[in-house]
């Protein structure tokens, strides 16, 4: 009776609508962006379950319609599908502006996982979340060396700074959501304080290309992205659990992401991990543990015209370094380097003891932007960091517990940028960005200052453009000014300060004698220029060439300029030099990339030419009360790398196929006729993988880490009195390790827990044979053997 | 034309907070800690007469200027010395007894004395630790025959002083870190 009832008053309402059937619906589909009309648009009409397309102009038109609301849904291919609700109440014309750019899919993207490039004629490569995914429970730099050329150089196995062709810590940028990290980078024994686990992309770019980030790049760039966000209602995240054999690791890292279709946004990260101490195949390393504890959060709104975000991070590690590499003097480091194991093994423990260190650091991030119509994109952002390091040495009496080193670096730092898009086929970027930095090293320590205090200031333009030419060719170039000033306060020991000859030529900096120490005030301003310009040529559709080069000028950093003290684990005095000026670096490169259904490869070669390169270098002895010490000084050079990074794969059949990386550098000092210190040798990694998706994507691999014995170095090594014996010795600190093979083991799985929900359980062996190995660019070499086997097993829940 | 109006007050604030205030406080010296700038070693006759000081004295700490190193005089064939050593932190006024700070935690140093191959002097340890072993605070030292000699002081921090010869005052399997190496050439006379 009821069904009868309402199909009664349907039919009525039905006639009654028809008499106000008669209005028109005009509308004008139009390229947000640039104004050009888009033609052969889906456009679905809710009201009456039908469809008509856009002609040519962009334009269609609805006839007979009734009075009442109309739903149109908008597709197109490389468009968001747009739902837009109109009251008809007569005739209307509308336009309908449409996010037509399939650049800007990365800004909103439905799938979530799109990745897509920083630069275009770069040398860049990306990691995505399933590559970083297995490094969960290790280091940003050990996931890393996953691009050819890209490796580390390590304090231990814990503190991995990486490497780019060669290069590290201060010429690397490295960029975490956006922020340029601003973490004390230029100390060798300091790891980039980021979080892996709330990484969902990584690009590596080599060179100093990418000129919006900064100048001063000349090994290159880390770009770290979190997930991007989904413009649905929706939930989702992961869990990763994860336990290691080697050093009795365990690590938990989890991610929950809410979106909604309105483009409000929220996610969580957190993760913790542990490890004792880690084992070289002969004995326990102690006091090599590390506790880890990190946690992120980002809310936001994101639209396409519009939208702000808010993030929040912070990463805090305590890091043990192995007891026996903390000596008093070089007849300790001569002991150290004869004793074939270290001198101090103790049981396994997952205390954590001097030497050690703590390092917190802050993040907090605003950031805003806004899309016009026939223009392009602004974007506004602020950044804070606070970054709060501990040091602990070993040390007696009443400072036994006391830190050795405790600096507070914190930099605000704001940008504006805008992107201009709106000629299709041309992107312009541009923007200014202004830093403020200051150094606070606490004096309660009792040990002088490493670093001095200082306020710095970094003021930064940049212009970039990028030119689709047509089809096949893409060019790029752009100009980029920054002006730093470095305003410190410092003590030098007046023996110090005479003795380098800065009382002749810096009088002006004293500001204060204190007798045994003078307190100067050294300023210095520093102008930079830097440029890049490119291209890219498609040959086909299965290969391109592209081909950059690059100027860029780094400015001496605050270690360069001021170091000035006993470095305990390398037994050596080191002092920076304030006549430093800041080192240029022009690089050439050029990439061939091949791909096609069973076979891909690709081939990256640079020349990099630095002028003013500053390193150090041994330059004598200095007698002291604890014994003799090496003295190195921050000096300068013409450095000469060139290079050459190949990845390559092919594909037998389905389910058998093989990897390689491979990566060759050369480095001269061209002023001394020699090679440049600490440069990677030849190294080769080769993977045999076994994949079958129908076994719950079944995947196994056997790799192969072939590292050569770096026969390039310098001659560094010094003869030294040595008193208890009274005789002279040698001590060969330059000759790297021989080379040394390793075997590895992958395997994971994928199970289906429900619909929307997998686990993925993957299991691995590093180094099967438990082989003895020392790496040349691991600080810790003279000291002790790398780690031996590891067996890991991790979980991984996808919801 | 509204757009770039708004990207002109954009970028124009973007300057105004770049304008950063700079406090003029200066930074606190640090007085070094646990700074060894001077070994004094005494070694009386034991009996008696006037003490030979071997001092080695660094002012500057890490700083370049070269350690000093004096001996009051020559030593005695056959004779016995009672030996003492003092460790100061001259950096500061007045100068702080180190010395002190190494017989508080005795068990984690240990002073050894090595002699050149012709020499002919020897040392025996004069005190102990709570696990008796020898720290080196005070000695004897007893010469032989007429010659030039050479002694060289090392204080070791956290040496493992369990490890074969070490309480003996062998320095080959000690370990640790050096603190403190004084050579000290000297004549011992008939």
């Amino acid at each position: 009776m009821k069904y009868i009832l309402v199909c009664i008053a349907l039919s009525f309402v039905g006639i009654g609508n028809a008499q106000d059937c008669a209005y028109t619906f005009k509308g004008q589909l139009t390229d947000f962006h640039d104004g050009t009309p888009i033609a052969g648009a889906a456009i679905y009409l809710k009201e009456r379950d039908s469809y008509t397309t856009s002609d040519i102009d962009g334009k269609f038109t609805l006839e007979n319609l009734c009075k009442g609301p109309l739903t149109l849904v908008i597709s197109h291919i490389a468009c968001d599908t747009k739902t837009n609700t109109y009251a008809i109440t007569g005739n209307r014309t509308e336009t309908i502006y449409m996010e037509h750019h399939i650049e800007e899919l990365k800004e909103v993207s439905v799938t979530g996982r799109t990745a897509s490039k920083e630069t275009t004629t770069a040398q860049e490569t990306l990691l995505k979340a399933e590559t970083i995914d297995k490094y969960s429970a290790l280091n940003l730099g050990d996931a890393l060396k996953e691009v050819a050329g890209v490796s580390s150089i390590n304090t231990g196995s814990t503190i991995v700074k990486p490497m780019i062709n060669g290069l590290h810590s201060s010429r690397l940028l490295i960029l975490n959501n956006n922020v340029r990290l601003q973490d004390q980078e230029w100390g060798i024994e300091h790891a980039p304080n980021v979080d892996i686990n709330s990484a969902a992309q990584i690009s590596v770019i080599k060179g100093s290309g990418a000129l919006a980030y900064g100048g001063d790049a000349i090994g290159g760039v880390v770009v770290i992205n979190p997930s991007r966000i989904i413009l649905i209602d929706s939930l989702y995240g992961k869990v990763t659990t994860g336990a290691q054999t080697n050093g009795r690791g365990y690590n938990i890292a989890t991610t929950v992401n809410k979106s909604f279709a309105s483009g409000w946004f929220g996610s969580v990260t957190g993760s913790y991990k542990q490890n004792g101490d880690f084992e070289a195949p002969d004995y326990q390393l102690t006091n090599t543990g590390v506790k880890s504890t990190n946690f992120s959060l980002r809310t936001g709104k994101k639209t396409f015209e519009s939208g702000f975000e808010a993030y929040y991070s912070y990463v805090d590690n305590e890091i043990g370094i192995l007891r026996a590499s903390h000596i008093g003097n070089i007849q300790d480091l001569v002991d150290a380097i004869n004793t074939q194991q270290p001198l101090i093994i103790r049981d396994f423990s997952y205390a954590i003891n001097a030497p050690k260190q703590e390092v917190t650091h802050q993040l907090a991030k605003a950031s805003y932007y806004k899309r016009f119509k026939n223009f392009g994109k602004l974007s506004l952002q602020y950044d804070y960091q606070n970054n709060q390091r501990y040091e602990y040495d070993i040390r007696v009496g009443d400072d036994r517990d006391k830190a050795a080193l405790d600096l507070t670096l914190q930099t605000h730092s704001a940008r504006a940028d805008v992107v201009v898009d709106a000629k299709y086929g041309l992107k312009v970027n541009f923007g200014i960005l202004g830093n403020y930095q200051n150094n606070f090293a606490n004096p309660d320590t009792g040990v002088r200052r490493l670093i001095p205090d200082y306020d710095k200031y970094d003021f930064g333009s940049y212009l970039t453009s990028e030119y689709k030419l047509n089809k096949n060719w893409t060019l790029d170039a752009g100009l980029r000014y920054d002006f730093n000033r470095i305003d410190a306060k410092k003590f030098y020991e007046t023996s110090r300060w005479e003795e380098r000859g800065y009382d002749a030529d810096f009088s002006q900096f004293v500001i204060d004698d204190l007798g045994t120490q003078l307190l100067t005030n050294p300023i210095f301003d520093y102008h930079n220029l830097s440029a890049s310009a490119g291209a890219k040529y498609r040959i086909n559709e299965k290969s391109y060439v592209l081909g950059n080069y690059s100027l860029s000028n780094r400015p001496p950093n605050p270690s360069e300029l001021f170091s000035d003290g006993l470095h305990h684990s390398a037994a050596r005095i080191e002092l920076g030099d304030i006549r430093l000026k800041p080192e240029t670096s022009n690089r050439v490169a050029g990439s061939y990339h091949y791909t096609d259904s069973k076979f891909d490869l690709n081939v990256e070669a640079f020349y990099n030419h630095i002028d003013g390169f500053m390193y150090l270098q041994p330059t004598g002895v200095q007698q002291t009360i604890r014994g003799a010490f090496p003295v190195w000084e921050y000096q300068k050079t013409t450095a000469n790398l060139y290079g050459i990074d190949l990845t390559a794969q092919y594909a037998f059949n389905e389910q058998w196929r093989i990897k390689d990386k491979s990566a060759y550098i050369k480095g001269t000092d061209e002023d001394n006729n020699r090679d440049l210190i600490d440069m990677p040798a030849f190294n080769t990694v080769n993977e045999l993988i076994y994949s079958k998706p129908d076994w719950h994507n079944f995947s196994a691999s056997l790799q192969s880490e072939w590292v050569f014995e770096q026969k390039a170095f310098p001659n560094n090594n010094f003869e030294v009195f040595i008193a208890a014996t009274n005789e002279n010795l040698l001590v060969d600190i330059s000759t790297p390790p021989p080379a040394y093979h390793l075997l590895h083991f992958y395997t994971d799985l994928d199970f289906k827990v429900s619909k929307n929900t997998n686990l993925n359980l993957a299991v691995s062996v590093n180094n099967i044979l438990s082989t003895n190995y020392r790496a040349y660019l691991n600080r810790l070499r003279y000291f002790a053997d790398d780690l031996g086997r590891n067996v890991a097993l991790q979980l991984q829940l996808n919801f | 034309m509204r757009n770039y109006k708004f990207l002109l007050v954009a970028f124009l604030s973007l300057g105004l907070f770049m304008g950063c205030s700079n406090d003029d406080d200066n930074p606190e010296p640090v007085n070094q800690e646990e700074v060894v700038t001077t070994i004094r070693v005494t070694l009386t006759p034991a009996v008696g007469g006037t003490p030979i000081i071997f001092e080695k004295q660094d002012l500057d700490g890490d700083g370049p200027d070269e350690p000093v190193t004096t001996v009051s005089g020559d030593l005695m064939a056959s004779t016995i010395y009672t030996g003492s050593i003092l460790l100061l932190n001259e950096t500061v006024n007045p100068p702080e007894v180190v010395s002190e700070e190494v017989q508080e935690e005795d068990e984690d140093h240990q002073f050894f004395f090595t002699f050149s191959e012709e020499s002919g002097s020897v040392v025996t340890y004069a005190d102990a630790d709570g696990n008796d072993n020898p720290i080196g605070l005070a000695f004897v030292l007893t010469t032989a025959q007429a010659g030039s000699e050479t002694l060289t002081v090392v204080l070791k921090h956290e040496p493992n002083k369990s490890a074969a010869g070490v309480s003996e005052g062998d320095i080959t399997n000690a370990g640790g870190e050096t603190d403190v190496e004084a050579t000290f050439n000297f004549e011992v006379v008939n």
